[in-house]
């Protein structure tokens, strides 16, 4: 049959054609999403192979942003590398800051004063809210609703980024933690400032929990979707609220009780299904005690010095040993491992990236999904380029 | 928790002459590690996770470190007597000798199940340049997978029994180890061949005046 004007098709002679049906049900694709792609939040590939929609493989690529950070901890002072932390990941630059503060602590036996350690809780819980509202606006993002969840996300995070700013001169690059303290003292406006935060972040909440936990679309692209069972997530070394979310409970603050840790009550939140949104309610909840620690911090802090007067910052050396200290950051476990030979700079210094090592799963969490839904997942699983790369 | 030197007995009751040693950590934190011999570490590693009272099923951090060859000075310990009779340099406690340099794979692990750690394993190469293999520990700890892959990528040390064993933040062509204490940044390491390389020797053929002006490619 042919249409009007046009020879009708003859399939070339010989062995080598195939129906369509064969090609549409025969053949594999691979897409190769990213490095450029807007859901891979930052310079991220995935490179899966696809059986029509649903992904067979799929292997994260990445190193893009890769510069080196150990070397050049390696080859700096041990306070030179407090800037860097905060490029780690930079949401969280406070905590990191902590981790690598305390990590140094504990190399050196040094002590730090008390108010300097209620001072480091409110602002690591600050960044835990800062994290956690950012990534709710993220994955709403991701799924497909443009815009609006993401800019109320954002309109909390510049409060959140205001306070950070009053206080250590730097939205972000905040580089406000030292060996042995803080590096300034808050003042009894800023603590009042972040007590206000406080009290309305519960609002905030409410309205944006209002908006989505209950909605019908999010539920039915979140739940049930790259589920992670408990006994993967523990022998994969994932952290943090994907590790929580899948029912196991294991949360720093309180196994190792660093910091003012043990003096707050607060619950550790866990999910029961290990989907992408168990992930969700989790931070929502996590958000939510998160509150609680800080205006009971805020309203106990102790008077005196955020530094100790003993400590020695610069010309900083280290006893000779080794070190290996991690903290829970609002990513999952974020730890340093340094070793001293005694001189002005570490031996060794390592990362423990929580985002790269949460990222061992992602294969395992969008086998059987849709590509869409690898988009959900990778958001739910909240890395930072800047951590993963190094 | 068990301090390190009860692990140590704990594995060589289970294992009878396996390699296992402390290596004291003189820092204040104290945590000592586990030196395994590289043949047995796997099963090790595979007890110790699976042990009832240890239960290290959390593999927290897997990373590498560099020892260079260096000079250390030999402990002043009473000479030994020697064979040949000859009088004993008792007197010489200056002496030193060279410590063949190694590379270092250490495991940082915890018990998410009974909430303790950290145990740190170590393992070490025979030399920095041909004996670099050790077994991998992916099979016992999935975490294990893209830091092994890490520590290959920047120290070469190869780990025998990874799944998937390539570069994971250099790129794929790229030869050398970066976080190796020896290691030497190249100066074109951004270099890439292009046509405009090819085209300057020509250049140069069709006018060799200006050859002596064009820099060398």
């Amino acid at each position: 049959m042919s249409v009007s004007g046009f020879p009708a098709a003859t399939p070339a002679p010989g062995p080598t054609v195939r129906s369509v049906r064969d090609e549409l049900h025969g053949d594999l694709l691979e897409v190769s999403m990213g490095p450029h792609h807007p859901s891979t939040h930052g310079v991220f590939r995935m490179v899966a192979t696809l059986d029509g929609e649903t992904v067979t493989r799929l292997k994260p690529v990445f190193g893009y942003l890769h510069r080196n950070h150990e070397k050049i901890g390696e080859n700096t002072t041990y306070l030179s590398s407090m800037p860097y932390t905060d490029r780690l990941d930079y949401l969280c630059s406070m905590t990191n800051n902590w981790a690598y503060a305390l990590a140094v602590e504990r190399l050196s036996g040094q002590a730090v004063p008390e108010r300097a350690e209620y001072l480091r809780v409110i602002l690591a819980e600050l960044t835990r809210l800062l994290n956690h509202t950012c990534l709710a606006g993220f994955l709403l993002q991701d799924s497909g609703a443009s815009g609006t969840p993401l800019m109320y996300a954002f309109r909390e995070r510049e409060k959140i980024l205001d306070l950070f700013e009053s206080l250590s001169g730097s939205r972000m690059m905040c580089n406000f933690q030292r060996f042995g303290g803080c590096r300034t003292d808050a003042t009894p406006a800023w603590l009042g400032a972040a007590g206000a935060l406080a009290d309305g972040y519960g609002r905030f909440l409410d309205e944006f929990e209002e908006l989505l936990t209950g909605n019908e679309i999010l539920m039915a692209r979140t739940q049930g979707v790259g589920r992670l069972p408990a006994a993967l997530a523990v022998s994969a070394g994932v952290t943090g609220p994907v590790l929580r979310a899948s029912g196991v409970d294991y949360d720093l603050r309180k196994v190792d009780g660093y910091g003012a840790y043990p003096r707050f009550a607060f619950r550790v939140p866990l999910g029961a299904h290990g989907d992408v949104y168990d992930r969700y309610m989790v931070r929502v909840l996590e958000m939510r005690e998160s509150i609680g620690i800080l205006r009971e911090a805020l309203r106990t802090i102790p008077d005196g010095p955020v530094m100790d007067p003993k400590a020695k910052i610069r010309g900083f050396r280290a006893k000779p040993g080794e070190v290996y200290s991690r903290i829970e950051g609002p990513k999952g476990e974020i730890g340093f491992y340094l070793i001293s030979e005694g001189g002005p700079n570490p031996y060794r210094y390592r990362v423990r990236p929580p985002s790269l090592i949460n990222l061992t799963i992602l294969e395992d969490l969008c086998l059987g999904h849709t590509i869409a839904d690898t988009v959900v997942i990778l958001g739910s699983i909240d890395i930072v380029l800047g951590e993963v790369d190094r | 928790m068990e301090t390190a030197e009860e692990i140590r007995d704990r594995i060589l009751a289970r294992f009878p002459g396996a390699a296992v040693a402390v290596v004291a950590n003189p820092g204040p934190g104290a945590q000592h590690s586990l030196l395994l011999g590289a043949a047995q570490a796997a099963e090790i590693a595979r007890f110790l996770r699976d042990d009832p009272g240890l239960r290290l099923d959390f593999c927290s951090n897997v990373t590498g470190v560099d020892w260079l060859d260096r000079e250390v000075a030999e402990a002043a310990r009473p000479a030994a007597p020697d064979p040949a009779g000859a009088p004993a340099k008792g007197a010489e406690a200056k002496a030193t000798r060279l410590q063949p340099g190694f590379l270092e794979v250490v495991y940082h692990l915890y018990s998410v199940a009974l909430k303790h750690g950290p145990v740190v394993l170590r393992l070490r190469t025979g030399n920095r340049k041909d004996e670099v293999t050790l077994p991998s520990l992916t099979p016992i700890w999935r975490s294990c997978e893209f830091q092994e892959r890490e520590v290959f990528d920047l120290f070469g040390v190869t780990f025998a029994g990874h799944p998937d064993l390539r570069r994971i933040l250099m790129w794929d062509e790229f030869k050398d180890h970066p976080m190796r204490k020896d290691y030497v940044e190249p100066d074109d390491y951004e270099w890439e061949p292009t046509p405009h390389g090819d085209l300057l020797p020509k250049a140069r053929r069709h006018y060799p005046a200006a050859a002596k002006e064009a820099p060398a490619p």
